[in-house]
């Protein structure tokens, strides 16, 4: 494996391939004002939960680092992604709606976002990847474990490269985000890959 | 796959509201019974729905029977149906060899309704509740939680077969369960995908789905070869569509190139059927129809089970590939209950009634929300398996 780009994101700092990013206002706030600066085409971006714009704004200033032409049809890029909380914030926002017998207003567009896998379909769409997406939560943040995790989705042998994403978004105000793309040839293991993102999750 | 590695099965259960074990919920299936009944006024959803439930009390007394009160039902039914399956597979699961891998869309859910109490508020995770669950069986290694839409049950057995193909581990204990409540209900309803009577799959009258509940479990095992009687997961493929994250792609694209994945060099006339998603929404069953038929599948038949368990989630895969192995192993392809008149764009080989088959392989489909499509190739003995 090789690790081709990397991002780490936090509400209080943000580090695109070793350099550090400046960043404005706090909470969904400071997603917003991200995606004004670095993206600004994709509309759809405002209708998204917390995680989906956390995974979507983190996943547009890593894609836009990388050499390569975007938007081009492909199978062979994955988007793996995994966290503690899963979908916990849209949840709590939808129980909120469904609550109270008298004030009952289950809204499909919130619905939608009570599964975790959403964000990754979001920048599958965005990116026009049929590859595989998927969503695995763990009881806490374990790199040995994600490593494994990546290394085993290589043996798809379609997949030449994943954007492996922990994107933990436990409150509106409260996140942790590693972005990594990691490709199929190189020399790194997956201890090596794990070793990594352990010292960026410190660094947080 | 490594040239000396085949994912056997070694042992599986189910517990849903027909009935407890692979056996009583085959033979429910073959005679055509379903669990599916209309609530009216239940967790006071306002409008009746009609849904695959287990009776509350029964099933209480079935778990406190099992001192699994300080588990929540979710957990309860996780445990159930993995203790029944290790039983047969002679296996320790308290060794560091084994890894769980779970398949859920919603978990404990149902804690975040201020009106259910008596147990922690950090169960809701499903880190936390899986580990909770491992624990019951001593094991020591983190679980893996799959929770991608309705294809998880689908995606935990793909993530099994990695593991232990890429040597990490020597057996998975697979296990799929969800349970319903409010919060999953009242969705579904908001999103106008619930019918209001007994879902009817690939029918020309389908007007939705139907949710059920239930657990399933498989515990696969690493080995150079397979026994002919033995069941292997050959080969799956993970797919989106990528063209919207709540309805399926017109061109069946996610679903069409998880097929062609599982299938390439795979002679489809080796087939008894395709085990499809068949939810008996408009969409769904429209797009498979398209995806199964673009994939050259078209004189193979299909089939869907929904019709007697309702859509399980989580459960789903791994439920429904049990069955569908049994069936194999029974030598017919089961019928489609709900199923009379063809209501999709391209015609597929469906029944209501059980046909006789000599095939020994299957693909299991699915397909959900965020645009994901998962197919795995099944085989008995594992020759076919190249």
């Amino acid at each position: 494996m090789r690790i081709k780009k990397w991002l780490s994101f936090s509400p209080d700092s943000l580090s695109l391939n070793g350099e550090t990013l400046g960043v404005v206002g706090g909470g969904v706030e400071m997603l917003h004002e991200l995606y004004r600066r670095k993206v600004g085409d994709y509309p759809k971006f405002f209708k998204m939960d917390m995680l989906g714009k956390l995974g979507f704004v983190a996943s547009e200033l890593l894609l836009q680092s990388e050499d390569a032409p975007r938007f081009v049809p492909r199978e062979d890029r994955s988007v793996v992604f995994c966290n503690r909380s899963a979908s916990l914030v849209a949840d709590r926002r939808y129980q909120e709606t469904i609550s109270d017998a008298d004030n009952y207003y289950p809204s499909p567009a919130l619905f939608v976002y009570t599964l975790p896998n959403i964000v990754t379909g979001e920048i599958a769409i965005r990116n026009k990847y049929y590859g595989e997406t998927s969503f695995v939560v763990l009881e806490k943040f374990d790199p040995e474990q994600i490593a494994m995790h990546v290394a085993a989705a290589f043996q798809d042998p379609v997949c030449q490269s994943q954007l492996v994403g922990w994107t933990e978004c436990s409150d509106e105000s409260h996140w942790q985000c590693l972005m990594l793309l990691v490709e199929r040839e190189g020399e790194l293991d997956r201890h090596g890959l794990a070793a990594t993102l352990e010292r960026m999750f410190t660094s947080l | 796959m490594g040239d000396d590695a085949m994912i056997v099965k070694l042992s599986d259960h189910i517990l849903s509201p027909l009935g407890d074990g692979t056996e009583a919920n085959y033979m429910a299936v073959r005679e055509g019974r379903s669990a599916l009944k209309r609530y009216s006024g239940k967790w006071h959803v306002p409008e009746p729905f009609v849904a695959s439930l287990f009776d509350e009390e029964a099933f209480a007394a079935e778990s406190s029977a099992l001192h699994l009160e300080s588990y929540t039902p979710f957990e309860q039914v996780l445990v159930r149906t993995i203790r029944a399956a290790l039983e047969n597979a002679h296996v320790d699961a308290a060794s560091s060899k084994v890894v769980f891998v779970f398949s859920t869309t919603k978990g404990n859910v149902c804690l975040l309704d201020e009106h259910v109490s008596g147990f922690p508020q950090e169960r809701v995770l499903l880190g936390v509740s899986a580990r909770k669950v491992c624990a019951h069986f001593g094991n020591p290694n983190p679980p893996v939680v799959v929770s991608n839409a309705c294809i998880s049950g689908l995606c935990a057995q793909i993530e099994a077969m990695r593991l232990l193909e890429g040597g990490f581990y020597d057996y998975a204990v697979v296990a799929g369960a969800d349970m319903q409540s409010q919060f999953i209900v009242s969705g579904f309803q908001s999103f106008k995908a619930l019918s209001d009577e007994p879902c009817r799959p690939f029918d020309a009258a389908r007007k939705g789905l139907n949710l059920g509940e239930a657990a399933a479990c498989i515990v696969y095992a690493r080995r150079e070869k397979a026994q002919p009687e033995e069941w292997v997961a050959c080969r799956g493929a993970i797919r989106n569509d990528a063209n919207h994250i709540s309805g399926p792609s017109r061109e069946g694209e996610g679903s069409y190139r998880a097929l062609k994945a599982v299938l390439a060099g795979f002679d489809a006339g080796e087939l008894a059927f395709v085990n499809a998603h068949g939810t008996a929404t408009a969409y769904n069953d429209e797009m498979e129809s398209v995806a199964i038929t673009r994939a050259g599948l078209a004189e193979v038949p299909v089939n869907g089970l929904k019709g007697h368990f309702g859509h399980t989630m989580g459960a789903a895969g791994v439920l429904e590939t049990i069955l569908s192995m049994r069936a194999v192993d029974d030598r017919c392809v089961l019928g489609t209950k709900g199923f009379e008149h063809c209501g999709v764009s391209h015609p597929l080989r469906l029944t209501a009634q059980h046909q006789s088959t000599d095939k020994r392989a299957f693909v299991k489909l699915l397909s959900g929300f965020g645009g994901c499509n998962a197919a795995l190739l099944f085989a008995k003995g594992g020759g076919l398996c190249v």
